[in-house]
């Protein structure tokens, strides 16, 4: 008798998280501004409360905005598609019809099959040359694929933030993938981890790419498990990546007064 | 947890000068299992499990989503607990070196267990490099590199430094048990010695970063040298450590810290998932608390662990009639078998990953496979119990010898 009462009240106690998890889930999504197309962006991961000054700078100075993204192949895609496809040539193509008035330039600088400790130090003089207003660093996949200390990681993360903002431009974190193909063979949690650690650490807007393709594969926007041959599923998925991320740009330059509580 | 100790520290007390008054009573009454050891061992091989499959429903059960701890933690504290109560009794009965012999072979049987689950993983791996050509994904795909020099990739497989995702328990466990003879023999001059040498040694840990290298690059996923903290404790609480922290169990201050402990990592894990509520998190906290890492079992991940021991201890006594019930009887055989039910899960998962690319099945499927995995392994270890049995009924005899590793659910 004792033991039946205490399998329903575990049975009930895990219904209970288990509703309290899905109501989280409904609110997520009667939060998020209806319609768009399949990839929505959330609104909690565009909310930085991080400011972008020198972004905000230039647009109200009325241009213009030099927007350098470094990163590595996964800030590309190969296999013969335009280099506009890309997210960064995405964001670009956003950026204007959302800034109309202002000049916004773009340059990439993929670093290919390279960790974050070599790239850190070679920020300082991409920024000397280029001059820009915003850098985009992606980074975190290849740490990943090679197993990078995740504390080393950290620290050649945190080290290229304070390069940046040395140099004077504002920047911007940007994960690694969701790729759940592959998760039974690259772990990418500690570097997730400890990009969020130096985002806040350092204050500097993180854009969660991983997040955000999870949200998407998840709500059945895009089949990431595929093993797809063509470039057809990467444009669509950086297309709307480079969407998010000027969404995210315009949001973090002008931060909301005061998050309502 | 007392009544282990009681049951324990009999043998213990007796053990030190009169070796064959104590062996006596140990083979003519055949120990009564300490089913929730088993009970727990088991369940973490679950969630285990759980956890290796990509995040599906069944995630949403597992006690990392609710907490800092993880199954992990269960898994290596019970190992130390019932291998030191095993071969403790063992170097008691049997002297040093035959204990270390045993402690030796067993290290070997987790060795070739790993090797295997290294061979599964090769063949996987090399089937999605060549079926996988998502552009989205050529970074990702840099994983496959190593295929290109199996020559040193395989060599450092089997020195242990390359050690896949999902692949990281095994080699800690070997460490773990080829430290154990010492362990054990300085647990008998003194536990709580041990113990405190054990502590000071995770403390060094995190001062001087003290760790296993690995291959490529890096350094082990779990440091052997700060989770031996666990292990240690484990075994310390098998030597009569747990009876002596009864008291300190039982009172109602350690509940209210332990609960209240609790529900703090719950609203700290809560802010993870449910990122609208990051902003009420504040910063200090934050920038004091994060990274909380695994690698070095961080004192945030002690402490919950602890916490969960010891609220489970107390509300869930020795006797509790539901351990003999049909309903746990699956994981408390699971618990039993531990080193096979722990392959088969590492298996499995892989198995399930590799179902679910190639039918790139959604929710629906996944719940299946992850019920099927579960009952596959439950089905396996009810086979295995049943062959012992058999086995056990055949060759009387023989089962005298070797019930040491019986004892403790092959530790």
């Amino acid at each position: 008798m004792k033991l039946v009462s205490g399998a329903f009240l575990s049975v009930s106690l895990l219904a209970g998280f288990l509703a309290a998890a899905s109501a989280h889930a409904d609110d997520a999504a009667s939060n998020a501004p209806a319609a768009a197309p399949a990839c929505e962006v959330p609104d909690y991961l565009l909310s930085g409360d991080v400011a972008l000054p020198k972004v905000a700078e230039a647009v109200k100075a009325g241009g213009p905005l030099n927007i350098l993204v470094v990163g590595s192949r996964s800030s590309a895609i190969n296999a013969g598609a335009p280099e506009a496809a890309a997210y960064p040539g995405q964001m670009l193509t956003a950026l204007k019809e959302k800034l109309p008035a202002i000049e916004v330039n773009l340059s990439v600088e993929i670093q290919a099959k390279k960790t974050a400790e070599e790239v850190a130090p070679g920020l300082a003089k991409l920024v000397e040359s280029k001059k820009p207003t915003l850098v985009i660093w992606q980074t975190g996949t290849v740490d990943a694929v090679r197993a990078v200390d995740p504390d080393d990681f950290r620290n050649a993360v945190d080290a290229g933030v304070v390069a940046l903002r040395e140099a004077g431009v504002d920047a911007v974190l940007v994960n690694p993938q969701y790729s759940p193909r592959t998760e039974s063979m690259i772990s990418p949690s500690a570097y997730l981890d400890n990009m969020r650690v130096v985002a806040q650490e350092q204050e500097v807007p993180l854009f969660d790419r991983f997040a955000l393709m999870q949200k998407w594969s998840e709500d059945g926007a895009f089949d990431l498990f595929a093993p797809v041959h063509g470039a057809e599923l990467a444009k669509q998925v950086h297309g709307c990546l480079g969407r998010a991320l000027s969404q995210f740009i315009i949001a973090s330059a002008h931060p909301k007064p005061a998050q309502e509580n | 947890m007392t009544s282990v100790a009681d049951q324990i520290s009999a043998p213990l007390s007796a053990g030190a000068g009169v070796v064959p008054l104590a062996k006596a009573p140990a083979i003519a009454r055949p120990t009564e299992r300490e089913l929730r050891l088993d009970l727990f061992r088991g369940l973490a091989l679950w969630l285990i499990f759980i956890d290796h499959l990509p995040q599906n429903l069944l995630t949403w059960l597992t006690i990392r989503n609710y907490g800092f701890s993880d199954a992990t933690e269960i898994f290596i504290f019970i190992s130390g607990y019932t291998a030191s109560f095993v071969y403790g009794r063992a170097m008691r009965e049997a002297g040093f070196v035959v204990a270390t012999a045993r402690i030796l072979r067993r290290v070997w049987q987790i060795y070739v267990a790993h090797v295997f689950l290294f061979t599964i993983f090769l063949a996987e791996i090399s089937y999605v490099a060549t079926s996988f050509e998502n552009p989205l994904y050529t970074e990702e795909m840099g994983i496959m590199d190593f295929l290109k020099e199996p020559d040193v990739t395989i060599v450092q497989a089997l020195l242990l430094r390359f050690r896949p995702v999902n692949m990281d328990v095994l080699p800690l466990y070997i460490v773990l048990m080829l430290w154990l003879p010492f362990i054990l023999w300085l647990m008998r001059r003194s536990a709580d010695l041990t113990l405190g040498l054990s502590v000071l040694l995770y403390a060094a840990t995190w001062q001087f970063d003290l760790h296993f290298s690995a291959y490529p690059n890096g350094s082990w996923f779990f440091n052997p040298f700060a989770w031996q903290l666990l292990f240690v404790f484990g075994a310390w609480c098998a030597q009569g450590g747990a009876q002596r922290m009864s008291r300190i169990i039982a009172s109602p201050i350690t509940l209210w810290i332990c609960g209240a402990y609790l529900l703090f990592a719950f609203l700290v894990t809560l802010t993870w998932y449910v990122p609208q509520l990051g902003h009420l998190m504040p910063k200090r906290l934050e920038q004091w608390m994060y990274p909380i890492s695994k690698t070095d079992l961080d004192v945030l991940r002690f402490a919950h662990f602890l916490a969960l021991a010891a609220l489970t201890v107390r509300f869930l006594p020795r006797d509790w009639p539901g351990l003999k019930s049909p309903w746990l009887r699956p994981l408390i055989l699971c618990g039993q078998h531990s080193l096979e039910i722990f392959c088969l899960g590492v298996f499995l998962a892989f198995a399930g990953h590799f179902i679910l690319a190639e039918l790139s099945g959604g929710t629906g499927l996944h719940f299946v496979i992850s019920i099927s995995g579960i009952l596959i392994m439950s089905g396996a270890a009810w086979m295995f119990s049943w062959y012992k049995h058999s086995a056990d009924k055949s060759g009387r005899a023989k089962a005298a010898a070797g019930n040491a590793d019986l004892a403790g659910g092959g530790a």
